[in-house]
């Protein structure tokens, strides 16, 4: 356990095309058409604890199946409705808030031979955990009715090589229906994991998608240090790659805020420190996670899908965080990503 | 990563009925393995008049398929609504974590494509280039 309370906290808000039918993390719906309208994310770090929230955004009937495999650095112990507005809230902190990107959710969609942790309803969501790997993960999902992208093997077995736990997610569209959920809305979802190691995966968001495509995604950290990143990033008001557009001490209106949201009271709110990370950049170039470091330390090439799981690193730091990526191959875990629309001729 | 076994030549004699002579057709065994919407090999090259069986395994936890054929061929595929392949010679479809074959006679040079097109697996690059030499 660190000894330095840390918290992380992260929100990923990827924004792609409007369609009948909606997925991102991977996996879309069997009849192909995929897409995603928004996806937001959170992990928070405290003492050891990530606090996973991310907000699964339903997108109508369809006639088919949705959801979201959501890779995640451990075991979660719990999961649970997240607050009403928390990631609304962090997105006005840095952004000039409008009604339409306010009501704007995020969205995750999911995906045999698999563990099954945990089982959990929250609203209109279907939430199982599991364990298993890559291979085991996709055909899980195969098997539970789910169109998969062809580069969701590979997507797959980056991330698990890291950590075999993913979170399947699905609306149930009774529940949905009966809910009287509108396309758009959001549901957020509050993920507890008690880790040692948490990181921000961002390979997920090019999932399903050509490498020509443009990523578009706001990621959000909160720790109670400045934290080091891997790999480096772009300085504030570049046009394109992992725009490091803020880092400073976050405001006590904004913790303030975010605390008092539902299920939010574990949130410090004072000391803390807030970067926000504008991502647009091709598709082809999200090869890669994003490493934290709390402690001082160089963030871990295999934390950011540079190195693989128990790969002797050479020497110091002053190789170029992308240089890990020349020659070795990436590993990994998903949180939240997107997809396509994809053409489904069967 | 699963390798590319190449097996053969397994030499066939064909009896030429009633003649009293002996042709020997060259038939070769080739492994095709799929590993993250891939072909491995992705490159082969064949003789006119050479027939090969291919044996496809799909390590990958989704369907593919295994399409041989020129660019017009592909182009039907891409296009087309079969969702099951394995009648036609050099086509067949392969599921997930499962091996198929399908046999091939080459019999003009020229180049050829072996695609996959599932739905976005040919444009993600699921396809493996033929040579058919004289």
């Amino acid at each position: 356990m660190r000894s330095i309370k840390v918290l992380v906290l992260s929100v990923v808000a990827a924004l792609l095309t409007a369609g009948p039918a909606l997925a991102c993390g991977g996996l879309v719906a069997p009849n192909g058409s995929v897409n995603l309208v928004r996806t937001t994310t959170l992990a928070a770090y405290v003492e050891g604890v990530e606090h996973y929230i991310t907000s699964f955004e339903f997108a109508g009937a369809g006639g088919g199946k949705f959801g979201s495999i959501v890779p995640l650095p451990d075991v979660p112990t719990d999961v649970t409705k997240a607050g009403r507005w928390t990631l609304q809230r962090l997105v006005e902190e840095v952004q000039p808030p409008t009604p339409e990107f306010a009501r704007s959710a995020a969205f995750a969609l999911e995906s045999a031979d698999v563990e099954v942790i945990m089982e959990k309803r929250v609203s209109a969501l279907d939430i199982v955990v599991l364990k298993g790997g890559g291979d085991e993960v996709g055909a899980w999902a195969k098997d539970n009715g789910f169109f998969l992208p062809p580069d969701t093997p590979e997507v797959l077995d980056f991330y698990a090589e890291r950590s075999p736990v993913f979170m399947a997610v699905r609306f149930n569209l009774a529940r949905a229906e009966g809910k009287g959920l509108q396309t758009g809305d959001g549901i957020p979802v509050h993920v507890t994991i008690p880790t040692d190691r948490p990181w921000v995966p961002l390979r997920i968001l090019a999932l399903g998608r050509g490498p020509d495509e443009v990523v578009e995604a706001d990621i959000f950290l909160l720790n109670e240090t400045k934290p080091l990143l891997m790999p480096g990033l772009d300085p504030a008001g570049s046009r394109s790659g992992l725009v490091h557009e803020r880092s400073e001490e976050a405001s006590e209106a904004l913790l303030t805020d975010l605390a008092s949201d539902r299920n939010m009271d574990w949130l410090p709110t004072e000391n803390m420190w807030l970067d926000y990370i504008r991502i647009n950049t091709s598709s082809g170039e999200l090869d890669h996670d994003l490493a934290i470091s709390i402690d001082g330390e160089t963030p871990s090439p295999i934390d950011a899908g540079y190195a693989l799981a128990g790969t002797t690193l050479p020497g110091e730091a002053s190789t170029p965080p992308w240089a890990w990526g020349v020659g070795l191959v990436a590993l990994g875990l998903i949180l939240a990503g997107s997809n396509r629309l994809v053409s489904d001729r069967r | 990563m699963n390798r590319a076994v190449w097996v053969g030549p397994l030499i066939s004699a064909l009896a030429l009925g009633g003649c009293g002579l002996t042709a020997e057709a060259q038939e070769s065994e080739v492994v095709v393995n799929i590993n993250h919407s891939r072909f491995d090999p992705a490159a082969f090259e064949f003789e006119t008049g050479t027939t090969v069986r291919f044996v496809i395994h799909n390590a990958d936890p989704i369907d593919h398929e295994f399409l041989l054929g020129d660019e017009a061929a592909q182009r039907r595929h891409e296009e087309g609504a079969h969702a099951e392949h394995g009648d036609l010679p050099g086509e067949v479809s392969v599921p997930a974590g499962l091996t198929r074959s399908t046999t091939y006679t080459f019999t003009k040079p020229g180049k050829l494509i072996v695609g996959c097109h599932l739905p976005a697996h040919y444009a993600y690059g699921m396809r493996a280039n033929v040579s058919v030499t004289p």
